[in-house]
């Protein structure tokens, strides 16, 4: 059965990523806020992997493996050469508090451990746990697309929020490949989206602060410019 | 009786190794960021040197200078030396153990920094004065943090006392505890902030807009300033020796050690010394002063790291 050692390494990792998670909302720089989800991503990866060795389930490798091709790789890479491209690699985001941001997300982490407690009180200490850690970091990915202006910080908090998605998916016994692999895959499609979505935003109203759609829209008229 | 005398030995050769290895541990650091900026850096005894040509040096004290102005470096420097000497460093028993709380050091510092404040306004200059509201808006967001982190050990192992820390985290197999990592880093962070090193404060400026410390000392000279730069080389060594007799005690020496473990412990502080100077000087050339105005971004991490350990520690307890 699992001992002691395994379980401290597993929440270990996990606490990890809840601490990237926190990372992300304190950084201002998007270049940093780009550092930070690759590493998260490698941890995401190698707590799957982890969980793949304690669990003797080697479909998890594959998890670890799409986590560490993908999302360490692939995605930050991309993402660099659009930032690169657009001309804000060194742009500094005007968040407004962030000290006021890191504290709604104490307070998340602590909703989210009530939450799940009393929910998944039956499974094992392991499950419950991942669970209660995994729901945090897609409670702080949201909390980071609702705080950023900027449209690519938004799309790393989505990716932020889906790296809690997959750690949750590990901890849970028989989480079915199929599964993970689509949502790998329809991340990455998502990804591609976003992609596109940038560049068109930024054709069409020369930046990516996304307070100047809702001028467009219609909304707070007269308020900005 | 003996035993007493033998305790009494213990604590004063703990006095003496602090006062010895201050300035050794800040001219290792000063002397490893030397070599990983490029440069050769001076010799691990310069702060010696330094300190000893500033002893011999007369002290110029301004007209206006106050009773504070003088006495504050004598204070400054026995409260730190006195806290560096409580902190269990090779052996968890000695005559002082018991004042070894963890709050009593917070009280200890918090003096210290008062003094320093204080003795920093007292001549009226408008350096002394801006070094002084920036420390003190330093360490109104830095004790929170500390506070915090002392709550959540004390949680764990029902006690605020260095030594039963240390013995309660040698004697059981803690293992990895995530509140114990999280309080680490918060503590860590205090420490940077305390000790007025990089990204907070640069030890080595004196560049006006930038400097908190160095704007609160920028008067002193001589006899006075020797004392106060040994104050913050002790202030340094106390947050290290604070760290690994909570954190990483291993080789302290227990209760009834013999004269090899008790060398042994003062072997294996050294090495701790060594690697925690390293990795400070790694941490402080890899990373850029920030601005005043984002200490309090800095330090509130820090609180919400202790306020996290706090919370992780009762999602661990209720397993």
């Amino acid at each position: 059965m699992r001992t002691g050692f395994e379980f401290d390494i597993a929440h270990t990792i996990s606490t990890s990523v809840l601490l990237l998670s926190f990372a992300l909302l304190y950084q201002r720089r998007m270049v940093g806020v780009l550092h930070a989800f690759t590493v998260q991503a490698l941890l995401v990866g190698a707590a799957a992997a982890w969980q793949a060795y304690i669990q003797d389930a080697p479909h998890l490798y594959i998890t670890a493996l799409i986590a560490w091709v993908f999302k360490a790789t692939i995605i930050p890479l991309a993402l660099h050469s659009i930032i690169r491209r657009l001309g804000i690699h060194r742009t500094v985001e005007p968040v407004v508090g962030i000290n006021l941001t890191l504290l709604a997300g104490v307070a998340l982490v602590i909703l989210s451990i009530l939450l799940v407690f009393p929910v998944a009180h039956a499974s094992t200490a392991l499950t419950r746990e991942n669970l209660a850690l995994a729901l945090s970091i897609v409670l702080l990915g949201l909390l980071m697309m609702i705080t950023r202006r900027n449209a690519v910080s938004q799309v790393i908090g989505f990716m932020s929020l889906e790296n809690g998605l997959v750690l949750a998916a590990v901890g849970v016994k028989g989480m079915p490949l199929v599964v993970e692999m689509s949502v790998a895959f329809s991340v990455l499609v998502a990804f591609i989206v976003f992609g596109m979505f940038l560049f068109r935003i930024r054709e069409r109203f020369d930046t990516l602060d996304l307070q100047y759609l809702e001028t467009f829209r219609g909304d707070h008229q007269g308020e900005r410019r | 009786m003996s035993a007493l005398l033998q305790a009494t030995l213990l604590q004063l050769i703990q006095l003496l190794i602090v006062l010895l290895l201050a300035p050794f541990l800040t001219g290792q650091v000063r002397w490893v960021k030397a070599r990983m900026l490029g440069r050769r850096g001076p010799p691990l005894l310069q702060p010696y040197r330094d300190l000893a040509k500033l002893l011999r040096k007369e002290a110029v004290v301004a007209d206006n200078a106050s009773w504070i102005y003088r006495s504050a470096p004598y204070v400054i420097f026995a409260l730190l030396w006195l806290a560096a000497a409580l902190v269990p460093i090779f052996s968890t028993r000695l005559p002082m153990s018991p004042a070894a709380d963890l709050i009593a050091l917070v009280g200890l510092l918090g003096s210290a920094r008062f003094l320093l404040a204080l003795a920093g306004m007292d001549i009226g200059t408008s350096f002394g004065g801006i070094g002084s509201s920036r420390e003190m808006m330093i360490a109104s967001l830095a004790e929170p943090a500390m506070l915090m982190v002392i709550f959540t050990v004390a949680l764990f192992i029902h006690s605020t006392s260095i030594p039963s820390i240390a013995e309660f985290v040698l004697g059981n197999a803690v293992g990895i505890r995530v509140s114990f990592a999280l309080a680490l880093i918060s503590l860590t962070m205090v420490a940077i902030a305390e000790t007025a090193r990089i990204p907070v404060d640069n030890p080595a400026t004196h560049l006006e807009l930038t400097m908190v410390h160095e704007a609160m000392v920028l008067e002193y000279s001589g006899r006075h300033l020797a004392l106060i730069e040994a104050a913050s080389m002790m202030q340094l060594l106390f947050y290290v020796s604070l760290i690994s007799g909570i954190f990483v005690p291993w080789g302290l020496a227990g209760p009834n050690a013999t004269p090899p473990l008790l060398l042994l412990g003062i072997a294996s502080y050294f090495a701790k010394l060594v690697v925690a100077g390293v990795l400070l000087a790694l941490f402080e050339t890899s990373i850029a002063k920030m601005r005043v105005f984002r200490v309090s971004e800095f330090l509130g991490v820090s609180l919400l790291l202790g306020l996290l350990a706090t919370v992780f520690l009762y999602v661990s307890h209720s397993l």
